[in-house]
């Protein structure tokens, strides 16, 4: 963690969410420094998509409160709901590009239907930030026409088009061909150095290592681990957090 | 033989001016039931428990009343009662409509609950409210889905607007009625009546499936 003293970005406190009778989470509390790469793991099930959808009320918790910039979100409220989404960016698995529109309109549509911007504009922005994830010669192709990696990179670009403070990321790589998840990682490395504050849940281990300040393990529920990820991976320090990734990366054929 | 190619060449102008009048109904019903249907079915899927049950009672009661009963019930009763004053076409036209809307409704609901649960999820990320989601994200891919249901709809409405005729509305069967009635050539008649309304059929399928290509996405398989 980079600024302990300051306030944080975004806290998180005691989100309780129960679907259909079971309980999802189970009173979860995180704080987001500004800067901070957080990284989820643990086992599916866990509640790591539910706790990041939480996070921009996709989902309303039970209970619990979520602060942006020390002020309280009330989700109740439809105004400030979307204000607040606004500066919450989202990256799913499973990319949910708007299926009707092409690459450009994807990332600019929220530009002129929420933002309020010109056509010229909005184009103009969206086009930006397409280059910024290496797309700006796939601007005019519809989502149908686009690999897993290009469909994610414009979505990575649809959220940062709306100048979000906190990033958002639920296994974006895991729904890829495992040949295109580096492209992606790419984009989301660069994200992190130029100083983005994210939370993401993933399995990439190596990614992990090298740019996580702080790794939450969860299971049934709970964050039952975190640290650095020197300290929950180190060789023999006996966590659960080491003992799943060692799983994971026997499964995928490699050494830690 | 002469005789039946004469009374038909003599009828043709006559039921063709019909024959406007059936497509003017028809048109005005397709549409009439679109404004109507569309908010249904968005209120079926998203509203909240009062909404439904408001748009449920009014398909229940537009799909469970027969087309002849409404438009007696509204024609000689409601539209009296309320003090409207409508001619025949523009009263079946209505009744039409908005029969055609329940169902259209039906057609739209589908269309909605195909979509895969992201596209809402992903326009409220981006802080759309539901209204703006609605109406961006979500329309703009049911009403594409739609089409080919619609077109069936068509042929529907297309059928059902001869029923017209018992109120009085000067349309395709109407004025085949009137001719064959005086001409005692009911076969012809009616041969080219049935003839008059397989080719709108054909012609209206046709158009709409021109659109269904023209509006069709790139690569959009779904």
């Amino acid at each position: 963690m980079k600024t302990n003293d300051k306030t944080p970005l975004m806290r998180v406190q005691g989100l309780s969410v129960r679907l259909g009778g079971r309980e999802i989470l189970k009173s979860v509390s995180l704080d987001l420094y500004e800067g901070e790469m957080k990284v989820l793991i643990g086992p599916s099930g866990g509640g790591k998509s539910t706790l990041l959808q939480c996070m921009n009320y996709l989902i309303l918790p039970d209970r619990g409160e979520i602060e942006l910039e020390g002020r309280h979100v009330d989700p109740h409220n439809a105004r400030e709901l979307c204000g607040f989404r606004q500066q919450v960016g989202m990256i799913f698995q499973d990319f949910n590009l708007f299926d009707h529109l092409t690459a450009v309109d994807n990332v600019s549509i929220a530009l002129r239907k929420v933002r309020g911007m010109g056509k010229a504009e909005a184009r103009e922005r969206a086009m930006a930030e397409l280059s910024r994830v290496g797309l700006s010669d796939k601007a005019r192709l519809y989502p149908a026409e686009l690999s897993g990696g290009q469909k994610q990179r414009v979505s990575i670009a649809r959220a940062l088009a709306m100048d979000p403070k906190v990033m958002l990321l639920d296994e974006p790589t895991s729904a890829l061909d495992p040949e295109l998840v580096s492209e992606v990682l790419t984009v989301i490395r660069s994200l992190a150095q130029n100083g983005m504050t994210m939370v993401m849940a993933t399995h990439q281990m190596g990614f992990t290592r090298a740019l996580a300040d702080e790794v939450l393990f969860m299971q049934e529920g709970r964050i039952i681990e975190q640290g650095s990820p020197k300290e929950l991976l180190a060789e023999g320090s006996g966590t659960r957090t080491l003992d799943f990734c060692s799983q994971i990366l026997e499964v995928e054929g490699c050494t830690p | 033989m002469n005789e039946t190619l004469t009374v038909l060449l003599d009828a043709l102008p006559f039921v063709l001016q019909g024959a406007a009048v059936t497509v003017t109904a028809v048109v005005g019903a397709m549409f009439l039931g679109l404004f109507i249907g569309v908010p249904l079915a968005v209120g079926q899927v998203y509203g909240g428990r009062a909404v439904r049950f408001v748009c449920d009672t009014y398909v229940w009661f537009f799909r469970g009343v027969p087309i002849l009963v409404l438009l007696f019930l509204f024609y000689f009763g409601l539209f009296n009662f309320i003090g409207l004053n409508l001619n025949a076409v523009a009263a079946a036209t209505i009744v039409l409509g908005m029969t055609s809307g329940a169902y259209q409704s039906q057609i739209f609901r589908g269309s909605i609950l195909s979509l895969p649960k992201g596209q809402l999820k992903a326009a409220r990320a981006l802080g759309m409210s539901d209204a703006l989601a609605i109406r961006a994200i979500i329309l703009p891919q049911a009403l594409r889905l739609s089409i080919p249901g619609w077109s069936n709809e068509y042929s529907i409405i297309l059928k059902d607007s001869a029923l017209a005729f018992v109120l009085g509305a000067s349309e395709i069967m109407a004025r085949t009625h009137f001719v064959a009635s005086r001409t005692y050539q009911h076969l012809p008649l009616y041969i080219s009546a049935a003839v008059l309304y397989f080719l709108l059929t054909w012609a209206g399928v046709a158009a709409l499936r021109v659109l269904e290509k023209r509006v069709r996405i790139k690569g959009y398989v779904h």
